[in-house]
């Protein structure tokens, strides 16, 4: 059995076939197995196996709910409490988180047990993982090629099997290119809909937290706990959040899928168009009906985003002057010199890159020219998504250009690595959920992701129809060989 | 618009980044390249258009101006690579 929804380890707990502890030291034990993939950068069996103790105590009474006792990892940008909280950097190597994120303290709360801390790209900057201060992370359906990004040790842990199910985080498409990548169910809900506080800033009008799961069944489950207004983040939406479960079996009868042109050009791998066309074609079959649609200006959605979000960059990881926390230089002679060399040490090289282009957009004499620029550029975009969800419901394409390439072959060319986020990005200039599922497998035996892109806090059809999608498919079920339980 | 090492030096000045002659050169080639991706950008009229800074196109919610967190001074100060008598050190600003 590789395979083991969140639902049916659930029920194994809650009938004692299984207690927290032994679940926990299963998934331990295979972390530990498989640490060649270097998908955590913290594992602390310790701090597991006393939560999974208080979970198995809350077992024992009536009180404990679903996921009581299941197993998670955590993306190293969540703040865990007594855990290093790394962001995958160098500047905050030696960085124990004094606050839980609320994220990790509402899945504490639901009784949920933390596995470690999953490696990632630096500060989230990259799409292969290749960015991290702790190395980069292998792909387990090929170990040469890389995991995807930014939340790259999210994905591997649980195409692995190494963890259940995992958080991610998403700027500009990293828990969906990840999970394209990785032949996971990969949701990035709407902006504002799961709260930002502890989840350390990259861009903040753009970064959302969301999941890494092995089916739509299981990432709603656990994304109806972490969903829901924070005070302590001030743009998270006091909204209610919609029962996600009970909305899976929905009937798709009638749904309009837009094909959005923009999405279906060239440049794409023709085992990715195909697997697309096929994956359309069963959503056909469930009663969708396409409807041809057009993001006129999404092609421009990289040079946007590549703007505002280094902006928004430059202006957060201004807090890293090695004066309160993190690291600092051993040597300097004044005040300047201690940030200057505090940082220069502590960044590496892509974070330093998108801060000085996030410093480029926004100095006198540039302002205008991009950072408005790229705002304007933002609401046609957004707008453009607006037009869009008055002939459809749910907009469908490829995550990915191409599957997941092999490990150094686009690391020295900034370029060519922004551009896996094409299709990814201009949901989150829009605020946009998204969510990306298993279609297929290329030639090379790669997995293929089918991105759906829904309404502002409409991530209950997302689900929906990745769930519907899912019941007549089983691409989510294959499992990479050797890693069997 | 192609950067030069002098505006490299001068953003990393800005950035309160150190960055080495070598350093500069091989940030110059890169901005540059991105730089280029991103004034595709222009080729878009967007005069009639309003900015959009951020997803939510409506005002934060406040909370009530009311005191809800306790003192944390020293399970913070306890993470700082510098610290005496509650108060963060650095090198010395004025002469």
């Amino acid at each position: 059995m590789n395979n083991f929804s969140l639902h049916s380890l659930s029920t194994a707990l809650h009938h004692k076939t299984v207690s927290a502890v032994e679940l926990a030291q299963i998934f331990l034990a295979r972390i530990e197995q498989f640490s060649r993939l270097n998908a955590f950068i913290t594992v602390d069996s310790k701090f597991t196996l006393a939560q999974a103790q208080a979970a198995d105590q809350l077992l024992q009474q009536t009180d404990s709910g679903p996921l009581t006792g299941i197993p998670l990892a955590h993306k190293d940008i969540f703040c865990s409490k007594g855990l290093l909280t790394s962001c995958g950097s160098k500047i905050l190597s030696n960085f124990i988180a004094p606050y839980n994120a609320t994220v990790v303290e509402r899945l504490n709360n639901a009784g949920m047990v933390t596995l470690g801390k999953t490696n990632m790209d630096e500060f989230a900057m990259g799409s292969s993982n290749e960015s991290s201060w702790y190395g980069p992370v292998h792909n387990p359906w090929n170990e040469n090629c890389v995991p995807g990004g930014s939340s790259g040790g999210s994905a591997a842990a649980v195409a692995a099997r190494l963890a259940p199910i995992a958080t991610g985080t998403d700027t500009g498409g990293s828990i969906r290119q990840p999970a394209a990548f990785c032949g996971l169910t990969g949701i990035k809900p709407s902006y504002g809909r799961v709260s930002r506080y502890g989840m350390i800033a990259f861009a903040s009008s753009l970064d959302q937290g969301g999941v890494l799961a092995q089916s739509a069944r299981d990432a709603a489950m656990l994304l109806q706990t972490m969903s829901g207004h924070d005070p302590k983040d001030s743009t998270s939406v006091d909204r209610p959040v919609p029962d996600f479960m009970a909305q899976l079996e929905h009937s798709l009868a009638g749904k309009r899928i837009g094909l959005p042109k923009e999405f279906f050009g060239e440049g794409i791998d023709s085992d990715v168009a195909k697997t697309i066309e096929q994956a359309v074609a069963v959503l056909k079959s469930l009663g969708a009906i396409p409807v041809e649609i057009s993001l006129t200006n999404s092609p421009l959605s990289i040079p946007c985003y590549y703007v505002i979000a280094p902006a928004e960059a430059s202006s957060n990881l201004s807090r890293f002057d090695g004066v309160r926390y993190g690291h600092r230089a051993a040597q300097y002679h004044d005040l300047i010199e201690m940030y200057e060399r505090s940082r220069s040490e502590g960044f590496g090289e892509e974070v330093k890159r998108r801060i000085m282009i996030g410093s480029y957009v926004l100095s006198s004499g540039y302002y205008d020219a991009y950072y408005i620029k790229a705002q304007k550029l933002r609401r046609l975009i957004a707008d453009d998504f607006q037009q869009a969800f008055k002939a459809c419901d749910v907009i469908v394409g490829p995550t990915t250009p191409s599957t997941a390439f092999q490990l150094n072959a686009k690391a020295g060319d900034p370029v060519a690595m922004y551009l896996n986020d094409i299709f990814t990005c201009s949901a989150n200039l829009a605020g946009l959920p998204g969510i990306s599922l298993p279609a297929g497998f290329d030639q090379k035996g790669m997995p293929i992701g089918l991105q759906l892109i829904g309404r502002y806090f409409d991530e209950s059809s997302l689900l929906n129809m990745a769930h519907r999608y899912q019941q007549q498919t089983n691409w989510h079920q294959y499992f990479p060989k050797g890693y069997q339980f | 618009m192609a950067v030069d090492e002098s505006t490299v030096r001068y953003i990393a000045g800005l950035s309160r980044l150190a960055i080495s002659n070598h350093e500069a050169v091989h940030y110059a080639a890169s901005l540059s390249r991105i730089l280029k991706l991103v004034e595709q950008m222009h080729a878009v009229d967007t005069r009639q258009v309003e900015p959009l800074a951020h997803p939510q196109d409506s005002p934060l919610t406040l909370r009530d101006d009311q005191v809800t967190e306790t003192d944390h001074r020293d399970t913070f100060m306890a993470l700082a690579p510098a610290t005496e008598d509650g108060l963060y050190l650095v090198p010395k600003v004025i002469e």
